[in-house]
């Protein structure tokens, strides 16, 4: 079956368009981006002004749960709650129970994606087996049964011996090593960033030089080996310098950005609910230098991606004190909403730009399709509306688990449907859109 | 304008919540709650049919004790809970503890825990009034608050006196509950301790921080030394006990660099020959057992005006 | 608003209070004075002139804050409260004759307060009351010894003690609206 979605602004980085164009889709590819497309037998789509048709949007650092956490989150509801967000596919950490350090374990997230088909699932295997950082996990299996990139994310690669035979390994399959960037001795037993906010609420800091002392070693275990270094989560303006520098200096290093740590700071651990639990990521929201110099290195392309770091977290398990929760908020539908307000309409970035940090830049960091709606690619598609007035409601989410800061937030932008291999699996009511 | 005469609030969670207005209130009431404790009767019928949950998720015999006796003065039911920490791990969460409690109704629940911000946590739950008996790093609001009725009761003021808080800055609530209160009312706070204890952005908390020990005691009007946890600290943050007391701790011939009518302060349990010379604790400087004293005074005039409180913003 | 005593009629009218006590009690043995907080205070201190006038005596006097005691502490639901204040008995009064002060005697109520606080301090012999004002409308049965003017007033009406200590002038007003 055709279909011809006509008369919306179409932002595809990767061929240069951003105008009025009609794609028509064939099945599960686009055939015909262009001008005036010809209907020809298609089913028209016409779509209303103001929306904007980009490359489904990706997101490369999301906590599906499954298996082993299915209290917080499934492969379905996870995936229900990416296209619900605006995205068409997602890269799921292996910090499972069991972790996802083996084949068995990826063909069961892969098993369990086909039976939701919502989001597309690129599982992402653990470095070490177990993710306990001693022995390396079968990664030519892992990278066999589809895992497009390897990281022992909730903790870093325990040592720079580890992490320099992951990354010569790794190398091999051309695979990425996404690194959660934290040096555990400096960490400590912190729970915020350090500084002024937290050392008056009383809670133990994590400074931004815990996350970049990470960053830089993986950089330089990149220099070292020649493989890709990605960071993942970088909240810290030292971190941002680091990968700056070694952008400059050739390596091969990328690098995202949440949400929240483009959004928040650390002034909300006190306010407006003192000790909300949903403020406790790690990293921790930083300070509002920090904050900024993720703004700015998202306008000057130091950034490669915005990711959520999803982390669903069961009701129970943050409903306690602070220093006792888990860390970590749900993102999936909010960030584009977030991304919309706080870097468009904002002025940080314009739009185009934001179709590379969501979409175009992941795909080509995890080497995995999309990205573009080049003719003959997938039909994986996102329909934004960029004014639309989205009132964030944490009940409402389709996550199993809705720890997130942002509920009640009135923000400026939205998802209004998603398209995943020519099918619609998602349509927000609130757009007039008829798919 | 009218005088406050009641807390507009249902709990005491925090100093950085008070105005001066309402600190003042509570120290006015602490001097006539002081001397109910110096009667024959030491018992007025004030909260008489209030019932107060001691909930104590920390060892600690001298808060709880103070803040029990001042209950019973005041003629308010007691009762005890103490949870040993180890049992939080294997049993139910504060949470759970809190929506039990509040099912049989008390008034108020005063609560100590190791944890900064669990009686924000607990206030969310109860409707009873919560009373912060100090919640780990965070603040010890009415040992501030006996802090200031001790100083304002030797000084007569708080405005314009210079007070030095030496010691583990890092960890203590007292600490920040003091900076809080004493920045409030005017006074010029200085804090001392190695850099290893200093929090991060002390700047920002209005206060000279400084880990030159003469500087800090310079002219000082008040002398206030927090703990040093033993059994955490040597190694860690600085290299030992006996190297600690040669830089910090406080001696007789420091103590010469301060006013002549200084006064020296501990919120206890005292370190001798650690925080503190046995001669500076129990020299004419030292008004550490008064301390002890208005810490009565001081919690019967916050449970009885937070008694009121919970009324007048349940009508506002 | 109607001044019901001015300065004049406030002060003979203490004299005339003290006379009666001193006839009362056959001197002044034994006898304190308790003035509660606040102006039964103020005028607590001005008996204890007038007495040693009298007597040629100095008469123990003291202080008493009731609000601790007061029945309706925790069932207010708005308006200001009374601010504790010190209460200051600096003698024992065990077996002695007690003379509690208080400015206006209406509803009984501060005066019942005022005994059970007073039971807290020890045995008195007895408790005498004298009152500036009573205005009547008693919700307890409780009778002041010495009444400086007997006032009757509606409800609706409050009666305003003013004193030079507190208020800078002496006067009794008679006031509409508004329970004092």
């Amino acid at each position: 079956m055709k279909r011809l979605l006509k008369g919306g602004r179409v932002v595809d980085p990767v061929n240069g368009i951003d105008g009025v164009h009609d794609i028509l889709i064939d099945g599960d590819r686009i055939v015909r981006v262009g001008r005036d497309l010809p209907v020809d037998g298609a089913q028209v789509v016409e779509i209303p002004k103001g929306l904007v048709i980009c490359p489904g949007l990706i997101d490369m650092h999301v906590h599906l749960r499954e298996p082993g956490q299915e209290h917080k989150e499934t492969v379905a509801t996870g995936t229900g709650s990416a296209v619900a967000g605006g995205f068409t596919a997602v890269a799921c950490m292996p910090n499972t129970e069991p972790v996802n350090d083996n084949a068995n374990v990826t063909a069961y997230i892969l098993a369990r994606a086909a039976e939701a088909n919502l989001a597309r699932v690129y599982p992402i295997g653990a470095v070490s087996r177990g993710s306990r950082g001693e022995l390396l996990a079968d990664i030519a299996d892992l990278r066999r049964a589809g895992c497009v990139a390897i990281t022992d994310d909730g903790h870093p690669v325990a040592t720079a011996l580890l992490l320099r035979r992951a990354m010569e390994y790794a190398g091999m399959f051309d695979m990425p090593v996404v690194e959660h960037c934290e040096d555990q001795t400096l960490k400590g037993d912190g729970v915020a960033h350090e500084g002024f906010h937290a050392a008056s609420l009383g809670l133990r800091g994590i400074p931004g030089a815990c996350e970049a002392l990470g960053a830089e070693r993986g950089i330089l275990m990149s220099e070292l080996t020649g493989s890709a270094f990605h960071v993942a989560h970088m909240s810290a303006r030292a971190s941002l310098r680091a990968v700056r520098n070694g952008k400059a200096a050739g390596i091969r290093v990328t690098c995202e950005v949440a949400p929240h740590h483009f959004t928040l700071t650390d002034e909300a651990l006190g306010t407006p609910i003192p000790y909300d639990t949903n403020t406790k990521m790690n990293p921790p929201l930083r300070e509002a230098a920090d904050r900024d110099a993720m703004l700015s290195g998202i306008a000057d392309g130091t950034v490669d991606v915005i990711a959520t770091d999803h982390a669903p977290h069961h009701y129970d398990e943050k409903n306690v004190e602070f220093d006792r929760a888990p860390f970590g908020i749900v993102g999936l539908e909010t960030a584009v909403p977030l991304a919309l307000d706080r870097l468009v309409h904002a002025g940080v970035i314009r739009l185009p730009r934001l179709v590379e940090l969501l979409s175009v830049n992941p795909a080509r960091i995890l080497r995995i399709p999309g990205g573009t709606l080049s003719e003959g690619a997938p039909a994986d598609i996102t329909i934004l509306a960029p004014d639309l007035k989205v009132a964030i409601d944490a009940a409402a989410l389709r996550s199993r688990s809705k720890n997130t800061p942002f509920n009640g937030w009135e923000l400026r932008g939205g998802v209004a449907a998603t398209i995943v291999g020519g099918r619609t699996v998602y349509v927000n009511s609130q757009v007039g859109l008829n798919l | 304008m009218t005088a406050l005469t009641a807390l507009r609030r249902k709990d005491l969670l925090a100093i950085a919540d008070l105005s001066p207005e309402e600190i003042s209130l509570i120290l006015d009431t602490a001097e006539a709650m002081k001397e109910v404790g110096e009667r024959p009767i030491k018992k007025v019928p004030a909260l008489r049919g209030k019932t107060v949950v001691n909930l104590f998720y920390e060892p600690s015999t001298r808060t709880r004790t103070s803040f029990e006796i001042a209950e019973k003065r005041l003629s308010a039911d007691t009762l005890n809970i103490a949870v040993a920490s180890s049992s939080v791990v294997k049993g139910e969460t504060l949470a759970d503890t809190a929506l039990n409690l509040e099912a049989m109704n008390p008034d108020m629940i005063v609560l100590r825990h190791s944890s900064s911000g669990a009686c924000h946590l607990l206030s969310r739950i109860c409707k009873s009034a919560i009373v912060n008996a100090g919640d780990g790093m965070h603040e010890h609001p009415t040992q501030a608050l006996l802090d200031a009725f001790t100083i304002r009761e030797r000084k007569k003021k708080l405005k314009g006196l210079k007070v030095a808080i030496i010691g583990d800055l890092l960890h203590s609530r007292v600490l920040r509950s003091n900076i809080q209160l004493l920045t409030k009312m005017g006074s010029e706070v200085w804090v001392c301790g190695p850099p290893t204890l200093m929090p991060a952005g002390i700047a920002q908390f209005g206060v000279q921080a400084t880990s030159v020990i003469d500087e800090a005691i310079a002219d000082a009007d008040v002398v206030m030394l927090l703990r040093i946890q033993l059994e955490r600290m040597e190694g860690a943050y600085f290299p030992s006990l006996r190297e600690y007391f040669s830089v910090f701790g406080m001696t007789e011939a420091r103590l010469k660099q301060a006013k002549s009518d200084v006064i020296i302060m501990h919120p206890g349990p005292m370190n001798r020959g650690v925080e503190i010379a046995s001669e500076v604790a129990d020299g004419p400087y030292s008004v550490i057992l008064d301390q002890v004293a208005n810490g009565v005074a001081v919690r019967m005039a916050v449970l009885y005006l937070l008694a009121g409180g919970a009324n007048d913003e349940a009508a506002a | 608003m109607p001044t019901v005593m001015d300065a004049d009629r406030i002060g003979r009218t203490l004299t005339r209070i003290s006379h009666e006590i001193v006839e009362r009690n056959r001197g002044v043995e034994d006898l304190v004075l308790i003035g509660i907080r606040t102006r039964g205070d103020h005028l607590a201190r001005r008996l204890a002139r007038s007495l040693r006038d009298i007597a040629g005596h100095d008469i123990p006097t003291g202080a008493l804050d009731i609000t601790l005691y007061r029945d309706d502490l925790m069932r207010q639901a708005v308006g200001p409260r009374a601010i504790v204040r010190k209460t200051e008995i600096p003698f024992s009064i065990d077996g002695r004759k007690i003379l509690l002060v208080d400015d206006v005697l209406y509803s009984g109520r501060t005066i019942r307060a005022a005994l059970d606080a007073l039971i807290d301090f020890g045995r008195p012999k007895n408790i005498q009351l004298i009152v500036l004002v009573d205005r009547g409308h008693r919700e307890l049965p409780i009778k002041a010894d010495y009444v400086g003017k007997n006032l009757p007033t509606s409800l609706e009406e409050s009666v305003q003690v003013y004193l030079e200590e507190s208020d800078g002038r002496d006067e009794v007003v008679l006031q509409q609206g508004g329970a004092a």
